[in-house]
């Protein structure tokens, strides 16, 4: 038996949690599972609150277990988890802002995404928020956003810095928070997968994904097979144009516009085949709880095996123009360099974990249907820099057009949706989206309409990080190193 | 690199390739638009976006404008880095509480004559999220003075396009 399933085993199992197991345990199983998680045992994967119970969920270290520990809260206190382990302090402050629960011995106790403006703000919200310092001979302030200079979601930076060297970076983020959650309450089924595919729209896809898996383990719904491999197909089509797209858009931040041109037609061909193939160019809407609300036709799957031909024969060229070009290496290399340490106390998903040489997929490590049947490499590195981030990207879009072909090859027959039975059940459901992986927990009241759900966008566990990897760089490298990252704030604000 | 650069200029354009509808509507589109443009703001217009509480699917496609299939500048179209520099402010989200000053402000900082298009189903009226508590009462128009709206979830670059012209033809 290992950690995590002592832990389980000390609370009392929910039935109709699925497909792992959700536990309500005491303060003093809530606090063992703080230990493992300080002391690497375990990772935290969530941390999340309602009115009057806080929950986390964590991935054995040792073993890949999951499972979600629940703490009832009565009074509205819950034993911090950030005290000891640091990932936890701004999901703690969300917790405070959302639900009014409070993180007993938190380090950090200011609002998050609460900014004072809200009906029902938290008193001290209202009052001017309480920066981080740096203090030092020559130091300097710069202040960026919440509006910015190009075509960018909202937030804010300050950055102190000496002469060119940023010294300290500090994030304030919340600006876009539309109450996702929140209106999620009382949703029915099919609102809910809009709501969640709205969350962040470069990753529409995996949201809406994650929310129908999460919607069918609740209430133990079977999806149709070639509604799972039409997902899969659908997934590794957003992963493909946002790489595509990050890839020119990190070059072009070192002024290098050439491949930005590029990758921008190839980003381009992308979606115009996700249109023909699926009906939208985000494909938004498209995965539903039962499967899937768009098949795919002959015409469409032409579409998608001709930017198959034409990505493969673009894309080496591009790869070669990167890797023969010092000038934008001399940029790359080296900058935003962020410790492994770092990614793997974090569990840092996505190309930030995997270019630091945290070598985790959901896809391949908590496994779910079709990539359980289909070949793919997980690519990693070690050395953590903008240049690693953009090499994990490119051998990831490779690795998207191989399971693109794949999917096409052996994509079964039948139908593409079920209808859902009225009851109710939790569910559970994590899926590697294009930035890494997103958790979708949900409870559906008896006639499955939602009474809790809550989604955690990889974003959470790579904004910190940023603020690590910034230190010691030039003020005019952060846009380079923050696309690097490319950390959705919608996703985190929700 | 220089092969690269040899083939753009041996290659045929993207924009005007392709015989497709979206392409040739982009075509057509060229022609009325830049005299519209000039007519009323002699040669170029400036476009700063202001993103107040979207889910980044509009800006997504705004991006997209920019690419080779859509090449805004020719229509004399840009974006700009600073409100100050602007002439239209595409916003796009349903306006939420947290980033209500912060569209005022880039508003105000605007010169005159400017315009407001509001960019996708959220900033015509809120759209999913018209009813959260979190996004301000009536949305984007109740806060600063919406001259056209642009539909979609999100709207396609070539809508964007469209959209622009017929802001154009209106004041003009």
């Amino acid at each position: 038996m290992t950690a995590l399933d002592e832990l389980v085993a000390k609370g009392q199992r929910i039935a109709a949690h699925r497909p792992v197991p959700r536990a309500i345990v005491d303060t003093t199983v809530w606090e063992r599972a703080t230990q493992a998680l300080a002391n690497s045992g375990a990772i935290l994967l969530g941390l999340w609150g309602e009115r009057d119970a806080a929950h986390m969920a964590l991935r054995d270290a040792d073993n890949g277990a999951i499972a979600v520990l629940s703490l009832a809260c009565p009074d509205g206190h819950f034993p911090s988890v950030g005290a000891q382990h640091p990932p936890a302090i701004r999901l703690e402050r969300a917790m405070r802002d959302l639900h009014g629960l409070i993180a007993d011995g938190a380090r950090d106790a200011r609002p998050w995404l609460d900014h004072g403006k809200w009906e029902h703000s938290r008193p001290d919200a209202r009052a001017p928020y309480d920066y981080r310092t740096a203090e030092g001979d020559g130091l300097h302030r710069v202040l960026v956003g919440p509006v910015h200079a190009g075509i960018i979601e909202p937030g804010h930076f300050r950055f102190h810095a000496g002469g060119e060297t940023i010294v300290r970076l500090e994030e304030r983020l919340g600006y876009v928070h539309k109450g996702i959650e929140g209106l999620m309450v009382g949703a029915d089924l099919a609102r809910g997968a809009q709501l969640a595919g709205r969350a962040s729209g470069d990753s529409t896809v995996a949201y809406a994904f994650a929310f129908a898996r999460a919607a069918e383990a609740a209430l133990g719904v079977a999806t149709p097979p070639r509604a799972v491999w039409l997902r899969a197909l659908m997934a590794e089509i957003e992963r493909l144009a946002n790489h595509f797209g990050d890839i020119g858009a990190i070059c072009n931040d070192a002024s290098f516009a050439l491949m930005h041109a590029h990758t921008g037609v190839l980003r381009e061909r992308v979606l115009r085949a996700a249109d023909a193939a699926f009906g939208h160019r985000f494909m938004r809407d498209c995965i539903v709880p039962g499967g899937v609300a768009h098949d795919l036709d002959e015409n469409g799957r032409a579409a998608i095996s001709r930017l198959v031909a034409e990505a493969r024969q673009r894309f080496p060229a591009l790869i070669a123009l990167y890797d023969d070009t010092a000038s934008l290496q001399d940029r790359t290399v080296g900058a935003g360099y962020l410790k492994s340490e770092l990614a793997r106390q974090y569990g840092a998903g996505g190309y930030v974990g995997r270019a630091s040489g945290r070598n985790f997929d959901a896809r391949r490590d908590l496994t779910y249907a079709p990539y359980d049947q289909l070949r793919f490499a997980v690519p990693s590195r070690a050395d953590g820099d903008v240049n690693a981030r953009v090499w994990i990207r490119i051998r990831e879009a490779e690795q998207s057009l191989d399971l693109m072909e794949q999917i096409l090859d052996r994509l079964p027959t039948g139908m593409t949706r079920v209808k859902l039975p009225r009851n109710g059940g939790e569910g559970l459901a994590l899926v590697e989206g294009f930035r890494g992986e997103i958790l979708v927990w949900l409870r559906l009241g008896s006639d499955s309409t939602i009474a809790r759900c809550h989604l955690r966008d990889p974003s959470w566990f790579q904004w910190p990080l940023l603020e690590a990897a910034i230190e010691g760089n030039i003020v005019a490298d952060f846009p380079l190193c923050n696309k690097s990252f490319n950390c959705s704030y919608s996703g985190h604000d929700l | 690199m220089r092969k690269h650069i040899f083939q753009g200029l041996i290659r045929a354009p993207l924009t005007e390739a392709a015989p497709v509808a979206d392409d040739a509507a982009t075509a057509e589109l060229a022609g009325t638009l830049e005299r519209a443009a000039r007519r009323r703001l002699g040669r170029s217009l400036s476009i700063r976006a202001v993103d107040a509480g979207s889910c980044n699917g509009c800006e997504l496609e705004m991006h997209a404008l920019n690419n080779a299939f859509y090449d805004l500048e020719r229509f004399g179209l840009r974006f700009v880095a600073s409100p100050r520099h602007a002439d239209v402010l595409l916003v796009t989200g349903p306006l939420t509480r947290n980033m209500r000053e912060a569209l005022q402000r880039t508003w105000c900082a605007t010169p005159d004559p400017k315009w407001v298009v509001a960019v996708g189903d959220c900033a015509a009226d809120g759209g999913m999220f018209a009813d959260s508590p979190a996004c301000v009462p009536g949305g984007v128009g109740a806060t600063v003075p919406v001259d056209l709206r642009i539909r979609g979830c999100p709207p396609r670059p070539i809508e964007l396009l469209k959209g622009l012209l017929a802001l154009l033809q209106q004041q003009a």
